[in-house]
């Protein structure tokens, strides 16, 4: 039957073609706008690390004293002793230690022009808690974080501007005015957002577009980036003003990242109490004022605190799905009329024995498959769509790219859209009395 | 014109009449609300800065060591007054659409408890506040002897000038001259009101909050180098930033050129706003699209109506009906259900202005965009249904006749 349903539905379509045309250009439009927004919401809103996210955690102290505010949430990083102190506890089955600055860095063998770049000062855990995917040798070890040595890894992206993409492991590299030995060389890595460092997403008025950036490219053990750059560390926020700005080891200040991995729950619950314990002992010892205000939270937890998905996306894609009501309203208007044109042939199918049902089917079966050529002109727009989106100068736009799950979503849509705007142009069809038509041929 | 007949006739396609009238309704709310964010993104694009964009430029150093900033700071100014058709070299730590470095939240009392709000401090050398070509509008603008060294990020204490639109934030009706504030410790006194000074990331801030700065007048050392104003008559502004790139070469090798951050003050703006722009390009798009499949779905359907009633026009041009009563026939109808959508659509815009400023800090919108939202549907309907009511107007009154 779906056979013959389908015949018909190709018969009708080419009798009128420019109604088909106008009915497949609205579905297209439509999808291509909606689907083009939705795949830069997907890859913005993804979880960046699937499988892994749900074991790592971000333990969060309130260590501002003041009562400026009303403390209802931590500061959004760390100061210095707090997040020393917890990871010095080494309670989680992996935890890492975060710091970013900036740096003249050079290669000595090679005579290119210093370049300024991002370096983040982090410990060996790093590497095998987030799944960081390496080229050419290897993170460094537990080893190396303890004896401050002077060894860096660095991105896909630096090697091949400083060595050709050649393995760099063993080669010096010069950061300020210190030399570092390069144990590893990443494979191009791209989590999105940049979910390790974020923070403040709170205050961002929706402007988080910086929470996209590709990751540093020069990674050093924490305790040697904070000698190699040191007086050019600067603060997520103070709560009094740093006497020697730069170095905040000291400083009324945060600024570092704790992240920690636990692999169970009851690993998780152990850690909030450690946590709270931490804050306690803190209080009792006069540094920490406000010991409650702890928190552990996930590491999707805290992107959706931090509201990752820039304003302007979220924009947009309500803007193309109001844009999508539309050309399904159109749609249907359109179909209405096609059906109603054909009631006569209707009415000759149901005096012959079609059910009501058959008719319905029929009708369906033809506002699926001009779905089907909207959702293939809906992916050609779409491809476009990226295409645009790519040229756009916003950090993300190098990842706009069409995935397999997007690609299938766009015809799954379109075919929905379509069967939602047939349901009422059919049904209205099936109700056609055969009598009635049958008198008017 | 009777427009009983043509009620009459809708009352008979109330679903498609329904279709269409919810189409236009869409469309009126998105149009309202998607021109105007065009509106505000693009008044966002004019922002007034304060200072003579035209013939500033910035130079923007990295990469020396702190050790070195005062003695860079001497060579750097000394080599870049240099260049020919320079008018002025001065150092000012925040630019302007460009870098951010004095963000910080003030307190109007000494004990910290009276939150003034987040402003940006440019700290600027001798000559910078000229240099911006900055309008001081009450009191007085830098003296020489204001200008004093300093240790750490900013001068502790210091006579500085503020914008009128954050005097008008802090001491809202009240002379701001002579009024303190305090940022942690630190201690200012404002002597001078200045009409504008545009934040370096004016995007980022809402309404009047763009132009919360203030100017603190410091001499240069070592937190305070490193980031240059150039000032050079308009048309030798690119020849003088190229000129400036390649004396820092020679004067500084010890210090890295930043290449994006050191460009004339035009380009500063152009990128600061590149993404508004796409985003008003978006929109604009996003418009042209909808205002065109609207278009389609309205051809569409009176095109079939029109066949649909073949019959009808024959017998009424038959029975004296000329081609203009005819055409007058479907604008008219095309009139109503447009006007009935536009009804509909004026309360989904504000639905949807609602929704918009609950999550995205919009503004309401304002009534004026309801009436120029109508007349482009209106026109925008008048369009459509010409080419269909033309071709009902050419039915002939001989098809009465036939198969009746």
């Amino acid at each position: 039957m779906f056979g013959y349903y389908m015949d018909l539905a190709l018969r009708s379509l080419r009798r009128n073609k420019v109604l088909t045309a106008l009915m497949v250009l609205a579905i297209a439009v439509g999808i291509g706008a909606s689907m083009t927004t939705l795949t830069v919401m997907h890859l913005l809103s993804g979880d960046p690390l699937p499988g892994k996210s749900g074991t790592l955690f971000y333990p969060q102290v309130d260590a501002d004293p003041t009562n400026d505010y009303s403390h209802t949430d931590p500061l959004d990083v760390m100061d210095y002793r707090s997040a020393v102190d917890l990871w010095s506890a080494h309670r989680a089955d992996r935890q890492a230690l975060i710091v970013d600055s900036k740096l003249k860095v050079q290669a000595p063998e090679v005579n290119l022009p210093p370049l300024m770049e991002m370096m983040l000062s982090t410990t060996s855990d790093f590497f095998p808690m987030f799944d960081v995917p390496f080229q050419y040798g290897s993170g460094w070890s537990a080893d190396d974080d303890e004896k401050h040595a002077r060894v860096a890894v660095i991105s896909a992206d630096l090697n091949n501007k400083l060595f050709g993409g050649t393995n760099s492991v063993g080669h010096a590299l010069r950061l300020r005015d210190t030399d570092v030995r390069i144990v590893g060389v990443l494979k191009p890595w791209r989590p999105s957002p940049q979910f390790y460092m974020v923070a403040g997403g709170r205050f961002a008025n929706g402007q988080t577009d910086d929470f996209y950036t590709k990751p540093e490219d020069v990674f050093t053990p924490f305790t040697s980036g904070l000698e190699i750059n040191d007086g050019n560390f600067w603060q997520f926020t103070c709560w009094h003003m740093p006497d020697t700005p730069g170095h905040l080891q000291n400083a009324p200040c945060v600024w570092i990242r704790l992240w920690v991995e636990l692999g169970s729950a009851a690993k998780v619950a152990d850690y909030r109490s450690f946590l709270a314990g931490y804050a306690a002992q803190q209080k009792a010892l006069g540094r920490i004022t406000h010991a409650d205000n702890t928190r552990l939270r996930s590491l999707m937890q805290w992107l959706d605190l931090n509201h990752v998905v820039p304003s302007d996306v979220h924009l947009q894609t309500w803007l193309a799905f109001a844009f999508l009501a539309i050309c399904l309203f159109n749609t249907v208007g359109l179909l209405l009329a096609k059906f109603l044109r054909r009631s006569g042939e209707i009415g000759v199918r149901r005096a012959l024995g079609a059910s009501r049902r058959a008719v319905f089917a029929q009708c369906l079966v033809e506002a699926g498959l001009i779905g089907l050529l909207g959702g293939i002109g809906g992916w050609l727009l779409t491809l476009i769509g990226l295409w645009l989106v790519r040229r756009q100068p916003t950090v993300y736009a190098d990842m706009a790219y069409l995935d397999a799950s997007m690609f299938f979503t766009t015809f799954v849509l379109a075919i929905m859209v379509s069967l939602l705007a047939g349901a009422l142009p059919a049904l209205r069809a099936s109700r056609i009395a055969p009598a009635l038509q049958l008198k008017t041929l | 014109m009777q427009i009983q007949p043509i009620l009459a006739a809708l009352r008979r396609h109330r679903l498609a009449t329904m279709l269409i009238a919810l189409e236009i309704a869409l469309a009126c709310a998105v149009l309202c609300n998607a021109c105007f964010l065009i509106a505000n993104r693009v008044a966002l694009l004019h922002v007034v800065s304060g200072v003579d964009e035209s013939a500033l430029a910035t130079v923007q150093l990295t990469g020396y060591e702190d050790s070195h900033a005062v003695d860079l700071n001497a060579r750097v100014l000394t080599g870049l007054r240099s260049i020919p058709g320079m008018q002025s070299v001065s150092v000012l730590n925040s630019i302007p659409f460009g870098a951010r470095r004095g963000t910080a939240g003030i307190t109007l009392d000494m004990a910290g408890q009276h939150f003034g709000g987040v402003v940006e401090f440019y700290v600027g050398g001798p000559g910078s506040m000229q240099a911006l070509g900055l309008h001081v509008t009450s009191g007085r603008g830098p003296q020489p002897d204001d200008f004093r060294t300093f240790e750490g990020l900013m001068p502790t204490d210091a006579s500085v000038q503020i914008t009128r639109s954050l005097a008008e934030h802090l001491w809202p009706g009240t002379d701001p001259l002579g009024k303190d504030f305090w940022l942690d410790k630190w201690h200012y006194r404002v002597v001078g009101v200045i009409d504008h000074l545009v934040r370096p990331d004016p995007s980022n801030w809402q309404g009047d909050s763009k132009d919360w700065s203030i100017f603190v007048p410091a001499l240069p050392g070592k937190f305070l180098a490193g980031s240059y104003l150039l000032r050079a008559d308009p048309q030798d502004i690119s020849r003088v930033l190229r000129d400036a790139r390649a004396t820092i070469a020679k004067i500084a090798p010890d210090a890295v050129f930043d290449e994006e951050g050191s460009k004339t003050f035009g380009d500063l703006r152009t990128d600061s706003f590149r993404q508004d722009r796409a985003m008003v390009g978006m929109l604009v798009g996003v418009i042209i699209a909808l205002l065109l499949v609207t278009a389609l779905g309205i051809v569409g359907l009176v095109s079939f109506w029109v066949a649909q009633r073949r019959k009808q026009i024959g017998i009424r041009r038959a029975i004296g009906a000329t081609r203009g009563d005819i055409l007058h026939y479907f604008q008219t109808e095309n009139f109503l259900i447009v006007t009935f959508g536009i009804v509909l659509g004026m309360v989904l815009a504000f639905v949807l202005n609602m929704v918009l400023m609950k999550f995205y800090e919009l503004p309401r919108l304002p009534l004026v965009y309801l009436p120029i939202g109508s007349v482009v549907l209106w026109g925008l309907g008048q369009l459509a249904v010409l080419g269909p009511a033309l071709r009902a107007a050419a039915v002939s009154p001989v098809v009465a006749t036939r198969s009746v």
